[in-house]
């Protein structure tokens, strides 16, 4: 069973087995194209591979959308190391539910996602790091793992042609900062998940120190498209140097949030009020956080644009995962980046001081604020904590926390204001402690 | 220390699956596994892993304190979960986590007398366009109302397995 209707806007090419029955199944997936990219990719040089992909426009879905088949062409040819295809299906962004999906209703397409990026940079081994909360899914994963090694999908001489590769599961055990490239293979070591410096990155440097191509579990279900149909296909799809369709997350104040598949670039006013059934109970729009809660938030005159990366950015925003959450105008806007900065301050590794402090800082000063204790003096010093701790920061989490403090005491400073001289929270009926 | 012959074959088959000289990466998911079994990160429990991936018990312990899903006490036969985070707070997740916690009169990773339920206010689960969300062990429950999670919060505290309640049905196959 689907978990919200699917949309007639929808352009399914990752989800289009998505509903059918038994979509789990290799049985299912084989009927339906499936595997036959990765048959074709075999064929091909991997330089070829790497150019489609290339083509194909296709970035990072993971949040800072870094051109794939760049990334993949990093990888050193010649390397005596072995080389790692790491999936990151930690997915844990506030606001992000999509890679659940991906790998519920078609694990096949992810195994053949992750078949064809070995190909690409001559890999033999996979891991899939998913979050300890999907359980489930680790289970489902696994079944459909063992499923592609009876069917001769994964193995020492795969089809009897020759390649080689086998893909495992790891569980993951509950933290955010785990989701971050350096952080996760940490993890994936059996340590802490405090980032490495980078460079290195990954793809030199990955796990065991070996060449690694890390990338998030909507990347990976987007090469079997591109391989089958071509790179300038998947292109065309969505804007310039924005290729494809993406599973964007609607939830929040409307009247049917849901996860939907739609081009890159489909205007965001277009998604609430079309896909998403409008505003809920009729009420006005105030603001929108674009791809996850660490993204700098739009106000609702500047939700008219094209979510693609490159336009988000000019917006000052991001396009990030892809967690699209709408805030009506009854939203209390300081309660709204308390609970956010709750957030970053609790998944903080704590290796960098300005992040760590500064979170906790953060917390602090706006429970204390929306429980009407704040001064004037809390605004400016909330906005230059942010500010402060910009670029700071070990790894981009900090920045995480930053980004959202910084947009929404500029943008609803009004908000700020009507807290203060011992006025509770004008948007609660009683003034209340939250935990902080 | 011995373990369910289900779980030894699951730890054998983690065991292969990452390179012979590289066994500490078994280390996280044969912990979440074995606390599932055992209840909590017990002093033998971490020896154990320890020996079996070949580092040394503080070393595991050193680990185990980062991630949140790992505890050195017992939660309850039900770990009741609700997500209080942006998309869920926005429809009533809140909400849903002071009711439980009044409900059962205990708190944040607190478990009740009989060690029945315990409950967590938790981040992101991967839930937000069915909010708001709610998790039991590893079952997800999603656009959970007030007299839903009542419901199941009641069912599991008078000892009923959540199959038994009715009217509140985990979303995941
Ligand atoms: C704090 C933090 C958390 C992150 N969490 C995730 C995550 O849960 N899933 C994910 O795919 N990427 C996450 N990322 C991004 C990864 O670091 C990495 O850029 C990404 O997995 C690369 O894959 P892509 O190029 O396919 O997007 C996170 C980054 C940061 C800084
Ligand atoms: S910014 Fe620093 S403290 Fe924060 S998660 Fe990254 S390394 Fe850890
Ligand atoms: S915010 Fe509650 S599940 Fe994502």
């Amino acid at each position: 069973m689907l978990y919200n209707e699917p949309s007639p806007l929808e352009v399914k090419i990752l989800t289009r087995r998505f509903g059918l029955p038994n979509s789990q199944s290799i049985d299912t997936y084989l009927a339906t194209d499936g595997y036959k990219a990765f048959e074709k990719a075999i064929g091909m040089s991997q330089d070829d591979i790497i150019n489609e992909v290339k083509a194909s426009g296709l970035r990072g879905r993971g949040g800072a959308g870094f051109p794939t088949g760049m990334k993949w062409s990093f990888v050193p040819r010649n390397s005596p190391k072995p080389k790692y295809i790491m999936v990151n299906a930690d997915e844990s962004e506030p606001g992000t539910c999509k890679d659940r999906l991906l790998m519920e209703y078609d694990p096949h397409q992810l195994i053949e996602g992750i078949l064809i990026a070995g190909l690409a940079v001559g890999s033999q081994q996979g891991y899939i790091y998913i979050r300890g909360e999907y359980r489930y899914l680790i289970e489902v994963m696994d079944r459909a793992i063992d499923e592609a090694y009876a069917r001769g999908y994964l193995g020492d001489n795969i089809l009897g042609r020759g390649v080689r590769f086998h893909l495992a599961t790891h569980s993951g055990a509950g933290a955010y900062e785990c989701g971050e490239e350096s952080a996760l293979l940490e993890s994936f070591e059996g340590k802490r998940g405090n980032p490495r410096i980078r460079p290195p990155f990954p793809a030199v440097a990955g796990a065991y120190q070996c060449p690694t191509v890390l990338n998030n579990v909507e990347t990976y279900c987007a090469i079997p498209p591109i391989i089958l149909q071509g790179g300038a296909y998947f292109a065309g799809l969505g804007t310039p140097k924005n290729g494809g369709t993406r599973l964007f997350c609607l939830s929040g104040h409307i009247n049917k949030p849901g996860v939907y598949e739609l081009p890159m670039g489909f205007n965001l006013m277009r998604m609430i009020n079309e896909v998403g059934g409008g505003m809920k109970g009729g009420k006005k729009l105030k603001a929108v956080i674009p791809g996850g809660s660490s993204c700098p938030v739009l106000k609702a005159d500047e939700c008219d644009l094209a979510m693609d990366f490159d336009t988000l950015a000019a917006a000052k925003s991001m396009l990030g995962s892809g967690g699209v959450v709408v805030m009506d105008e009854d939203t209390c806007m300081v309660k709204a980046l308390l609970r956010i900065m709750r957030f970053y301050a609790h998944e903080s590794c704590g290796w960098c001081i300005p992040c760590r402090e500064g979170t906790t800082w953060l917390r602090k000063l706006l429970t204390r604020f929306h429980e009407g204790m704040g001064q004037a003096s809390d605004i400016v010093l909330i906005g230059d904590l942010g500010k402060n701790m910009l670029g700071r920061t070990f790894c981009p989490l900090g920045d995480a926390a930053a980004l959202p403090t910084i947009s929404i005491v500029e943008k609803f400073r009004d908000e700020f204001e009507a807290h203060l001289n011992g006025e509770p929270c004008p948007y609660e009926n009683r003034s209340r402690l939250v935990a902080a | 220390m011995t373990f369910s012959p289900e779980l030894e074959a699951r730890f054998e088959k983690f065991l292969t699956k990452y390179p012979p000289e590289r066994k500490r990466s078994a280390m996280i998911p044969m912990l979440i596994y074995a606390q599932d079994e055992v209840g909590s990160m017990t002093d033998e429990l971490i020896a154990e892993v320890a020996k079996r991936v070949g580092v040394t018990p503080l070393q595991v312990n050193e680990v185990l304190t980062y991630y949140s899903m790992l505890h050195r006490k017992p939660m309850g036969k039900y770990h009741v979960q609700v997500c209080t985070n942006i998309s869920c707070l926005l429809v009533g997740g809140e909400e849903l986590w002071r009711n439980a916690c009044k409900k059962l009169g205990i708190g944040h990773k607190e478990v009740t007398a009989d060690g029945q339920v315990s409950l967590e206010e938790v981040e992101c689960m991967g839930a937000c366009s069915w909010a708001p969300a709610v998790q039991v062990n590893y079952d997800f429950y999603h656009d959970v109302t007030p007299e839903q999670l009542d419901k199941l919060i009641d069912g599991l505290a008078a000892g009923k397995t959540p199959a038994e309640i009715h009217g509140v049905e985990r979303v995941n196959p």
